[in-house]
């Protein structure tokens, strides 16, 4: 019994100091970060948390943003959304108030949808969640930043039509898209159906029940119908599988295209030597540049960076969280520059901020991304900012840019399926969409 | 010395009927309720009721429902997430499909789908029983997941599977705020608690009971084991079918037949593992258990890092908080083969008596 007293004292005083407010002169600005470095799909969750914290570090290590330090407390999710919920519960009344979320999770970043305008608190969905959340006037608290599913099947078929030799000329082309049998593998249905209809290729879909460690049948259907591209659009294990099994069945696999989420190392490597040549989309472009630079002068070599073992180090995963890091500051900057240089701002102007984000050449030079993501710009309509994609290829070990910079598809086609989903949410949910002429 | 059985006469039927018999323990569970329903909603922080009470509560339930069937009735079901998952997508679809249905008829009616289908996914148990029994009703956890994702009319085409749900407001009550979701989940697994309760002193819970100690006895003795069996696969899954909605409309707010993993049918049995085969209490404390615990364990393990300065290296915290978890929960089966419930049995057994040790 009395050990259990200590315990409580400890545990007390604790939560005391914890709950205190931070007493430092510098003023501060609170990030809640909803990790998952256990569970399924930890390999790529702890990379991408330690990239987001990395770069959190960075800037604090360089005097915060206008002089604001960054605070930010990590909650484990294991990617469960009941945990997510409860994370995000926990968290985002801390330390004067979250200032953005990102969850890296679907599942929990469609349970925070209607928590969000209650809280006022902006969610970015980076690489993942609804598509049409773009569509800013129905989405006011949501950022799927950078590029959507459907501008990457958008930026796909581009890319194809660029290799080919021209749109016209994918016509009587055969693509097979092999997608993970759930929701997610289904993402890309809409734009390539559309690209299918209009430019008249011939479209295979086939699916892999998850986990999807046997996908013979399924080789033998694409060796039969001699695509000339394979989509995979996959996830987990059945990633590097597909790839050996591409191998066994000789089937090139420059010729194969991954969705990003089959687009890092944790696919790729795995796979062995079946996976050189792999292609892959991604939403931040491999290799060196000043910001990782930055990073590992600053902290690694300091010992103070924030992965378990360097060797993730540049990770396509750890780039990711780096450029969700980006991105936060980025916003937090640009609503500073319109509510007051070097104070803290609310949540709300943090949304305003991810609401008119540019970064262009120029800005993304001063912050060492030059290449990096692609240029973008955000407006109270368009959440996405850019919509080009990378196509990336595995040498062997590390990959390398494939296309000649950054690629997109048609944007005004994700742009009306995008205002068509939305438009129908709106009215599933009656929301009246904003009207961005009265938004300043 | 507090705990006294001693002088408590029973004089009439109503008496002898009443749900609960002692006087102390039913002035502890009015207590219990008032502070549940009165006192909780006034001062718990929105944290507390919406990511701690309100899931606890409906994890409860689900707990509850794989209780009757398997600690009751003795039937082992690796399928209530499933359940859970129907309970859910027929409370979506109704409310979506079906024009001005009150949403707690189709709270309702979700359950009644979720009991259908546990009726047909109960027939093998009249041929095979235990481990076999329960490898048959992994078919039922993936069959339904697989469906409910497969087919686009279900999610209604949503293109990534994820839906929305609708805002309802059962019986003019709006769910719209924490206090509220936390008042109309309390409300509801209040209620089918003490219906389970109350089914378990009936004819057909003494039928279950039976069935699991031994079926050919229970059929000698004139039970249908037809009849019990799947009367007790159709509540179960009516439990835990209602759990579901709950879990969708009072909680997270989405339906996603991802959410309603394996993982989770396996969490639920674990609940009723460690809180007691058998027990409606258990169902209770190992639902706290299960969800509390891992909670607890990383608000205080944020708290001494805070507390102490020390920052430890990045995924130790969650990886030791899982073996921390585990080990408990080793410890708690070794002590206690039968749940937690028959420690807190144990421990009444001793109050009872107490200061006096025999």
């Amino acid at each position: 019994m009395k050990h259990f007293y200590k315990l409580a004292t400890v545990l007390l005083s604790a939560s005391a100091l914890l709950a205190a407010p931070a007493c430092a002169d510098q003023p501060e600005q609170y990030i809640p970060v909803l990790s998952y470095r256990v569970g399924p799909f930890a390999a790529n969750g702890a990379s991408m948390f330690s990239g987001l914290i990395d770069y959190l570090n960075l800037t604090n290590a360089k005097g915060g943003i206008n002089g604001v330090r960054i605070t930010f407390e990590e909650c484990e999710t294991e990617y469960n959304t009941s945990r997510g919920v409860e994370c995000y519960e926990r968290l985002k009344d801390r330390q004067g108030g979250a200032s953005v979320i990102e969850t890296g999770s679907t599942g929990i970043a469609y349970a925070l949808l209607d928590r969000l305008p209650q809280d006022k608190l902006p969610m970015t969905t980076m690489g993942y969640g609804r598509a049409d959340a773009a569509d800013g006037r129905v989405f006011p608290w949501v950022f799927p930043l950078i590029s959507t599913y459907w501008s990457q099947a958008a930026a796909m078929v581009e890319y194809m039509a660029q290799q080919s030799g021209g749109m016209d000329r994918l016509k009587g082309k055969t693509i097979v898209d092999l997608y993970h049998d759930s929701a997610y593998g289904k993402e890309s249905f809409p734009v390539l159906d559309h690209y299918a209809k209009e430019i008249g290729f011939n479209l295979i879909k086939i699916a892999i029940p998850a986990p999807g460690i046997e996908q013979q049948a399924q080789w033998l259907q694409i060796r039969q119908a001699k695509p000339d591209y394979v989509i995979l659009w996959g996830f987990g294990v059945m990633n590097a599988a597909a790839m050996k099994a591409a191998a066994r069945v000789g089937y090139p696999r420059e010729k194969m295209i991954g969705s990003w989420w089959a687009g890092s190392e944790v696919d790729t490597v795995p796979a062995g030597d079946a996976a050189k040549g792999y292609l892959s989309m991604t939403f931040t472009a491999p290799g060196s540049f000043p910001v990782l630079e930055d990073i590992k002068g600053t902290l690694y070599d300091r010992g103070k960076g924030n992965l378990s073992g360097d060797a993730k180090f540049g990770s396509v995963s750890h780039v990711r969280g780096i450029v969700i890091g980006i991105l936060m500051t980025e916003a937090i900057r640009a609503a500073q520059q319109k509510y007051g240089i070097g104070r803290p701002v609310t949540a709300e102007q943090v949304r305003w901020g991810y609401e008119h984000l540019v970064l262009d050449e120029k800005r993304l030079g001063e912050i060492g991304a030059l290449g990096l993501i692609p240029p973008m710009k955000t407006s109270c309509a368009d959440h996405e900012g850019s919509g080009a994609a990378m196509v990336q290829e595995w040498d062997g070990t590390n990959f390398i840019p494939k296309s000649k910079g950054w690629v997109a598809g048609d944007r005004a086609l994700v742009r009306k399926l995008a205002e068509q989903s939305a438009a129908q949410y709106a009215a599933d949910k009656n929301i009246t969409p904003r009207d961005c002429g009265k938004e300043d | 010395m507090f705990y006294r059985l001693s002088g408590q006469f029973r004089t009439s039927y109503y008496e002898d009927n009443r749900l609960i018999g002692e006087k102390l323990e039913r002035t502890v569970f009015i207590a219990t309720m008032l502070v549940a329903s009165i006192a909780i909603p006034l001062v718990a922080s929105p944290y507390l009721l919406s990511a701690v009470l309100i899931p606890f509560l409906i994890f409860s339930l689900a707990a509850l429902g794989l209780n009757i069937l398997t600690g009751f009735a003795g039937q082992v079901s690796f399928g209530s997430a499933a359940f859970m998952a129907i309970g859910a997508f027929a409370s979506f679809n109704l409310l979506l499909r079906v024009p001005a249905i009150p949403s707690l008829l189709a709270f309702l009616l979700g359950g009644m789908c979720a009991s259908a289908i546990g009726v047909l996914f109960g027939l093998p148990s009249l041929r095979i029983r235990g481990f076999y029994l329960a490898a048959s009703t992994l078919a039922t956890q993936f069959f339904i997941v697989w469906c409910l994702s497969k087919v686009g009319w279900f999610t209604n085409y949503a293109a990534s599977g994820v839906i929305t749900v609708q805002h309802v407001a059962p019986l003019g009550f709006a769910l719209d705020n924490h206090v509220s979701k936390y008042l109309f989940v309390l409300v509801v697994v209040t209620t089918l608690t003490v219906v389970a309760s109350n089914l378990m002193r009936s004819n057909i819970g003494r039928s279950w009971m039976s069935i699991r100690d031994m079926d050919v006895a229970a059929e000698v003795i004139g039970i249908n084991p037809l009849y019990a069996k799947l009367t007790a696969f159709a509540v179960s899954a009516f439990y835990c079918g209602i759990a579901g909605a709950l879990y969708s409309y009072a909680y997270v707010s989405t339906v996603e037949p991802d959410g309603f993993s394996l993982d989770l049918s396996f969490k639920i049995l674990f609940m009723i593992i460690i809180g007691g085969l058998g027990s409606i209490l258990g169902s209770f404390i190992g639902a706290a258990f299960i969800v509390l615990l891992p909670i607890w364990l990383n608000v205080f393990f944020s708290a001494m890092e805070h507390f102490s300065g020390l920052k430890a290296p990045s995924g130790i915290t969650s990886n030791v908080e899982l073996i921390i978890f585990g080990g408990i929960i080793i410890v708690f089966l070794v002590v206690e083969p039968h749940g937690l419930a028959r420690l807190w049995q144990r421990a009444k057994e001793k109050l009872q008596i107490w200061p006096l040790s025999h």
